[in-house]
This record gives structure tokens, C-alpha cells and sequence, in this order.
């Protein structure tokens, strides 16, 4: 006979249970596809499909992979970002929405890169975490997570303009060189000229500068921007490839205007093309075309200033300057250089998404690649089970049959943990893993401080039903303090811990709560029910 | 039924001062380790700094990752082999403000061996800033978790043995920093965990005993605490050895089953365990003796008078 208690307990089990085995069960179907299947399922996107029948079997995939266990990163190979925006140029009101702006067009770029599940969250005041699973190409979603991607349209200085802005900056750093006085015309050329004496040639719209001697170029060109008694419409902007001139490696320097005439927000559309260079075919560039209001500008600045070149500035670098031959009524452009195919991949996406309204730094990164993960997940699951085997054969030989009814309760506590997880789409880590396993260790204690204590009252010559009733209610005590003093540390853990200390609490906190319910309660009723009904007056303990 | 460590009689608390003397010695190799290696080798994750891992196929020597390292501006660069061939872990420095350093690495390693595959297996690139609030929320969550188990035990127990747990915590988790800085391991945020289910681990260890001693000293009223503190010691030692042995077995698979990336954390669990095991039967109960003899003497003074 049960007590109503021990019914009630029962079916709260087999709820449990039931519950337990309903949730896990996507799982279950995930994890028993054939690999080149569930790869289909990682990977499926709904909106990508060509047709009905596709797209409905997609969202059946995306169905099962939402509602199955999901790998963390270190497991399946992928990557973690962590993008800090630099909002230090921009004003407090612009700087609040400048954050959820990058991560808007970031969440663009990696959306058109082709990532399924790719998650991007901002996290404090200016920073982004993106997280890519199974991402296999790092550096090319490095660049195009981090580039800036302002595109500006700027018209290159004549050689009249050029050289007197070349004057001008010349005779900035003679002064400064000699203390605000003019030096005299005998001295040597590099103190009349400090600049220019430093290129190798100059069109004074365009020079050549020596690969070794563009730091020190490009530290007087900070020098001069940042000092704001210097005023003039031009500036200096860098090509953004090197070149090769008579067998050195050079860099070309650009005098070009400080305002932009047309910036890349009025761009519409964006595609790489192999064609779109007349000397070099097949060589990777992008072509855009504009909005209406773009292409009625781009048309007023082609003409009038046909004969002029108009350099295409990319996040401050220039990409080409090429000359105006007629007015471009229609809208649209092209973006030719040394590009990889790939970059004019990049390119093409960037454009398309927009530029970051502030410039981002990437400020940790963590990237496991596939292989690894796999290796990882083998080793982790390999090494739980050999754990758990171990344990589970050591509470069978040596507590023989309260043993199986501990092993049960163990049973019961990771099935709960993993359907809990499950239920609340969390992700499992290695150091979920070992939170586990963890886990097993608790409760293996938990039942090792009951069963030592029946054995106590066993041997104080109790009956077997007055020796369970103790034992557990004695025993009960001590394993509420272990518990809680567990659980208050893994909750600081979880409060301040980052990444993978917080997955590691996680599964360790729930595993804990779990085994409250598995070990102490459903154990104690299996043991009830096994007791009364037989009228035991031994125990295989 | 199969039986071990029943009945006991052992006069643990006789033995103490052995104890005391063992674990000082621990505690001083522990501090002169982490003398010697200038504190702690804290890893990427606290100092900030890039980890990369590649395997190059078909394997070369280290000398030809070095060199193409050094090519590639990073000479200060730490090179590991590791021990699959071809597999190497390279440690270089992250300047704030500049861009993680493991795309240079990996670019130069493959400019330097053409014709070999050169796969990037992990990376890990910490920003100095980050690197320092890491360390910052992890000392916090450190204290706050101390904190929390000590309020507790306060408030369940007496402050004597709160005393008494709360050396056997910081005993333990030094002397698995000490085995950690002798070994040379560095401190990551894996690691932190490690320690932190250590402290976890011991506390439970030192209420299983402490709760049975709190018992003990109701039906042994008349005994010395001495004797209480061995009759509960000697009661619960089944099972304080049989879950150890337990977590033990445990720990073991992962250390030598788990793979690489969770080795640190389960070699940390492992001196942890160890230690935790003794501390709570020696250090826990022998320091709350300690304090309750001196209240004793104290107190027997004060009564002579």
C-alpha cells in the first residue's frame, strides 16, 4: 500500500519523467541524424530557399535545431567576438544610438555573409558580442565585422592646388623645425623642404613615396591634422595598395579635398564583378549603383568637373582615382583596385550595409576551429562517461542494490539537468561538461551521506524502515548546507563570471537543484515503496 | 556488505600538530614558489595578450614557425611545441589600441613554410583593458562567493568554526595555487573555476564533519572536545573517503581523458581534492580545537581568580 503522499510523489515522478523525455527529444533526433544531415540543419536558412516543398523542410530544420541542445562554441568550432565601439568622437546622444547602429549593420553583413544562428548582442555601454558557430573563415569575417566601410567621394587636387598646399605644409615644418623662423635659402633641402624632400617624386596631386619612408610620412601627416591652427580645404589620403616602381615597393600620396562631395550612404546596391576593369580582365572589382538623390548629385559633381579625377575614398584610404571623361547621369559606379576576389566580396557586402557610424576595435577574440571542437567534444563525452561508468560501478559493488536505487536517482538528475537545458535552449560547453560531471560528484555524495548513515543505524540494531527514516532525515541536514553552500558560490560565479565560468555555474547550479528533487525525493520513495511493500526486515545496503 | 573504514578508532586530534606542521610546509613551498615565479602566471585572459594555435602539415621543426614569427615583428613571441607534430601554441603580446596579433602569425607562419597547410586550431586574443576586468570579476566573484559561504556557515554554526572553515578554504585553494605555479600552469579563467569548486568542495567536506560534531556534542556532553572531534571525525571518515574517492575517480577521467583544453582545470581539481580531503579532517577540526581550548584556558583563568 502507498500512503497518499507516495502516490502523489509517484506521479509527480513520472511526470518528471515524461516531461524530461519530451523535452529531450529533439535532441535526441538531432544528435542520431547522420552528420552530413544535421550539418544541413545547422546550417539551414528559410529565406534562402528556392522554392515551397525546400523552404518548408528548412523551417522544419530550423524547428529541430531551435529545440535541440546546442554545442557552445569550443565544442563545434566557431567564433566569439567581443567589438568595442569608439564612441570618444561623438556626442553623448549620437554615441547611444551609435552602438545599436553598429549592431544593426553588423547584424547586415553577417546576415549576407551566410551564418545561421549567428548571435549579436551589445553588452554594456559601447560594446558588441558576436558570436559565429561553426564559422570556418576567421579572417575574412574579421574584416568584415571590423571595417568601417565609409566610402566618400572626393575630387583630387590640380597640380596648381597640390603645390601650394605642398608649399604651405613644407614651410609648416621648417618653422617648426627652426623655431618659428624662416631658414635661410643656403641650408640644405631637407630642412626648406622637410616634406617633400621625403618623396620620391611628386605630381604634387600624386606622389611616390619609398615603402621605408612612409611611417615618417604618415607621422607628419598625423602630425599636421592634428594640430588645428593649420587650416586648408585639402588633405593627404594614402593609396590604399602598394605599387612597384623600378623594382621598390612604393606607396602613392594623394592631395585631395577635406570635404567629401557624395558619401557611400547613397549607395543602393553593390555586386563584385570580374569585368569591370578594361587593361586587367577578370580582375575582381565591385560595381554600385545609387539612389535617385545619389545619382542625381553623382551626376552635378561628374558634370562639372569633367577633366578632374575623383578619388573613391574607402574608410580614408583611396581605392582609385579615376579621371572624370564625362558627365554620369545614370547613377552608376565602380570600385576598381587590387583586390582578391574575396575582398571585392567584402567590399560589395560592406557597401551594401552601410557604413559604421563610429570607427570598432575587436578587443577579444576567441576562435576554436572545427577540428578542435570535434576533438574537444570526443575527449569531453568520452571522459564523463568513463567518470560516470566508474562511479556508477562503484556504487553497484559496493552498496549492491540501494546502489541501483542511487544510480536511478543519478540517471533521473542528468536527464532533468539535459532537459533543462534543452528547455531553455541553453548550450552545452566543455565547461558545461565539467559542470556535469561535477554534478555526478554531488550526488554521489549526497547518496554515500545517506546510505553511510542508514548503515550507521543499522548497526545501532534499528529495524530496516526506523534505520531508512533516520538515516534520510539525519542525513537531510547536512545535505541541505552542502548544497546551499555550493549553490551560493556557483551563483557568484554566475553573477560575475564571463563566457565559460558562467555555462560552467550554470549546469552546475541546475544539477544541484536537480539532485535536491532526485536524490533526496525520489530516492527516498523508491526506497519507501521497496520497504514497506516487502516488510524487509534486511537491506542490501 | 563490503565495508571499508568502519569503526575506526583513530586519535586524530592527538596527531594534530603533525598536521599542522605538514600543511605549513605546504604553505611555505607554495609561497616560495609563487616568490620565485614572481606571483601567480596568470594567463591571456587576465594580462591580455593573444594565444594562437596552428598545425602545420606535413610537420616542421619550431625553428621555422620562430623564424617566420620573428619575421613577422613579434620577436618577443613564446613558441610551445606541442605534442602532436606539426601542432605549435604561440603567446604574444596585444597592444592596446592595436589589432590582435594572431592574423600576422598565422599570415607569416604561412609565408614562411609554402606548400604546407598551415590550419589555425584556436585562438585567443584578450585586449589589455578586457584582460584587467576579467581579472577584476574574477577576484570579485572570488570574494563574493567566499563571502556568501562564510555569512553562511556563520549563521548555521559558530563563529569557532567558521574560523577553523574558512583556513581550511583558503588552505586548500593556496596550496592548488601552489601546485599550479610550480608546475608552471597558468591562471585562466578555466582555472578560477577550478579553484572556486574547490572552495565549493571543502566547505561541503568541513559541514559534513562540523555537522556531525555539533551532534556529537550533544549526546557526548561530558567528553573533552577532543574526543568529540575524533568520534566524529572517525564516523564520518567512510564517507568522507568514500566521496572523495568518488569525486577522485571523476576527476581522474577528465584529467587524462578530457583533452587539452579542460587538462588545467581538471590537474586544479585534482590537488584540490586531495588536499580537501585531509584539510577537512585535520586543518577545519584541528584549528576550531584550537580556538576552543584557548577560549578555554581563557576562560578557566578567568574563573581561578
Amino acid at each position: 500500500m502507498m500512503t497518499r503522499s507516495d502516490q502523489w510523489k509517484f506521479y509527480l515522478t513520472v511526470v518528471f519523467v515524461l516531461a524530461s523525455v519530451w523535452t529531450l527529444w529533439p535532441t535526441f533526433q538531432f544528435y542520431s541524424l547522420p552528420p552530413k544531415t544535421r550539418q544541413e540543419v545547422l546550417q539551414a536558412r528559410p529565406d534562402l530557399a528556392t522554392n515551397e516543398a525546400e523552404r518548408i523542410k528548412l523551417e522544419k530544420y530550423v524547428k529541430l535545431r531551435e529545440k535541440a541542445i546546442k554545442l557552445g562554441l569550443d565544442l563545434q568550432g566557431g567564433m566569439y567576438l567581443l567589438l568595442e565601439v569608439d564612441t570618444s568622437k561623438l556626442g553623448p546622444a549620437e554615441a547611444k544610438n551609435a552602438v545599436d547602429q553598429v549592431r544593426q549593420i553588423i547584424n547586415n553583413r553577417i546576415d549576407q555573409f551566410g551564418v545561421a544562428e549567428p548571435s549579436i548582442q551589445k553588452q554594456g555601454e559601447n560594446r558588441i558580442l558576436i558570436q559565429l558557430p561553426g564559422l570556418l573563415d576567421r579572417e575574412r569575417a574579421k574584416s568584415l565585422i571590423g571595417q568601417t566601410a565609409l566610402l566618400e567621394f572626393k575630387l583630387v587636387k590640380t597640380e596648381e592646388e597640390g603645390k601650394a598646399f605642398y608649399d604651405r605644409v613644407d614651410q609648416y615644418f621648417a618653422r617648426k623645425l627652426h623655431g618659428g623662423a624662416p631658414p635661410d635659402s643656403a641650408a640644405p633641402d631637407s630642412t626648406v623642404h622637410p616634406f617633400t624632400s621625403k618623396l620620391l617624386a611628386s605630381s604634387h596631386s600624386e606622389a611616390t613615396v619609398l615603402r621605408e619612408n612612409v611611417p615618417i610620412v604618415d607621422q607628419m601627416i598625423q602630425q599636421l591634422k592634428a594640430d588645428s591652427s593649420f587650416v586648408s580645404d585639402a588633405q593627404f589620403s594614402w593609396d590604399a595598395h602598394e605599387s612597384e616602381i623600378s623594382g621598390r615597393t612604393t606607396r602613392t600620396l594623394y592631395v585631395v579635398g577635406k570635404e567629401a562631395l557624395m558619401k557611400g550612404s547613397e549607395v543602393a546596391s553593390a555586386q563584385m564583378r570580374l569585368d569591370l576593369d578594361q587593361a586587367r580582365p577578370g580582375a575582381p572589382g565591385v560595381s554600385f549603383n545609387l539612389t535617385s538623390r545619389g545619382g542625381a548629385l553623382f551626376g552635378d559633381i561628374t558634370g562639372s568637373n569633367v577633366g578632374r579625377r575623383l578619388a573613391i575614398v574607402l574608410d580614408g584610404r583611396i581605392q582609385s582615382a579615376p579621371n572624370i571623361q564625362e558627365k554620369i547621369p545614370r547613377g552608376q559606379g565602380s570600385i576598381t583596385g587590387s583586390f582578391t576576389e574575396e575582398e571585392a566580396q567584402n567590399l560589395a557586402i560592406v557597401l551594401r550595409s552601410g557604413a559604421l557610424p563610429a570607427p570598432v576595435s575587436i578587443v577579444e577574440e576567441r576562435t576554436v576551429g572545427p577540428s578542435l571542437g570535434q576533438d574537444s567534444i570526443e575527449k569531453g563525452i568520452r571522459a564523463a562517461g568513463v567518470g560516470a561508468a566508474l562511479v556508477v560501478l562503484f556504487m553497484l559493488v559496493y552498496y549492491r542494490i540501494s546502489g541501483m536505487v542511487a544510480v536511478v536517482a543519478l540517471f533521473l538528475n542528468i536527464l532533468g539537468l539535459l532537459a533543462c537545458m534543452a528547455g531553455f535552449h541553453g548550450t552545452l560547453t566543455l565547461p558545461g561538461i565539467a559542470g556535469i560531471v561535477l554534478t555526478i560528484g554531488m550526488a554521489v555524495d549526497t547518496n554515500v551521506l545517506i546510505f553511510e548513515r542508514i548503515r550507521e543505524e543499522l548497526r545501532n540494531k534499528r529495524t530496516v524502515l526506523a534505520a531508512i527514516e533516520t538515516g534520510y532525515a539525519r542525513a537531510y541536514r547536512t545535505i541541505i548546507d552542502a548544497h546551499v553552500t555550493t549553490l551560493l558560490s556557483s551563483f557568484a560565479l554566475m553573477w560575475f563570471g564571463t563566457g565559460p565560468i558562467r555555462g560552467f555555474a550554470i549546469t552546475l547550479s541546475i544539477g544541484l537543484i536537480i539532485n535536491l528533487i532526485t536524490a533526496v525525493g525520489i530516492s527516498k520513495m523508491i526506497f519507501d515503496a521497496w520497504s514497506v511493500r516487502r516488510k524487509l526486515s534486511s537491506i542490501s545496503i | 556488505m563490503l565495508q571499508i573504514l568502519h569503526g575506526v578508532n583513530i586519535n586524530w586530534m592527538a596527531r594534530r600538530h603533525i598536521a599542522f606542521i605538514v600543511s605549513g610546509v605546504c604553505v611555505a613551498i607554495t609561497i616560495a614558489s609563487l616568490i620565485l615565479h614572481g606571483g601567480p602566471r596568470y594567463g591571456v585572459d587576465f594580462t591580455g595578450g593573444s594565444l594562437i594555435e596552428i598545425l602545420v602539415t606535413p610537420p616542421v621543426h619550431v625553428d621555422a614557425v620562430r623564424s617566420a614569427v620573428d619575421r613577422a615583428g613579434l620577436a618577443g613571441s613564446e613558441i610551445q611545441e606541442l605534442s602532436r607534430p606539426g601542432q605549435f601554441l604561440i603567446r604574444a603580446e596585444m597592444k592596446a589600441g592595436h589589432a590582435s596579433p594572431s592574423d600576422a602569425i598565422a599570415n607569416a607562419v604561412r609565408a614562411g613554410n609554402a606548400g604546407r597547410k598551415v590550419e589555425v586550431l584556436r585562438v585567443e586574443s584578450v585586449g589589455p583593458r578586457v584582460g584587467n576586468e576579467l581579472r577584476g570579476a574574477a577576484i570579485k566573484a572570488i570574494f563574493f562567493a567566499l563571502g556568501l559561504i562564510l555569512i553562511y556557515v556563520g549563521i548555521r554554526y559558530d563563529w569557532r568554526y567558521s574560523v577553523g572553515a574558512v583556513a581550511a578554504l583558503f588552505h586548500d585553494v593556496f596550496i592548488t595555487l601552489g601546485a599550479l605555479s610550480i608546475t608552471n600552469k597558468e591562471i585562466t579563467l578555466t582555472v578560477v573555476a577550478a579553484l572556486l569548486t574547490i572552495a565549493g568542495y571543502s566547505i561541503n567536506d568541513t559541514i559534513v564533519v562540523f555537522d556531525r560534531i555539533r551532534e556529537r556534542s550533544k549526546t557526548l556532553r561530558r567528553e573533552p572536545p577532543e574526543k568529540v572531534m575524533n568520534v566524529a571525525i572517525n564516523e564520518t571518515l567512510s564517507r568522507t573517503v568514500i566521496t572523495s574517492f568518488t569525486v577522485f575517480l571523476t576527476v581522474v577521467a577528465l584529467f587524462t581523458l578530457g583533452g587539452e583544453v579542460i587538462h588545467d582545470f581538471s590537474f586544479a581539481m585534482l590537488v584540490g581534492v586531495v588536499f580537501g580531503t585531509y584539510s577537512s579532517v585535520y586543518v577545519a577540526s584541528g584549528l576550531a580545537l584550537e580556538v576552543q581550548l584557548w577560549l578555554e584556558r581563557a576562560g578557566g583563568g578567568g574563573a581561578k581568580k
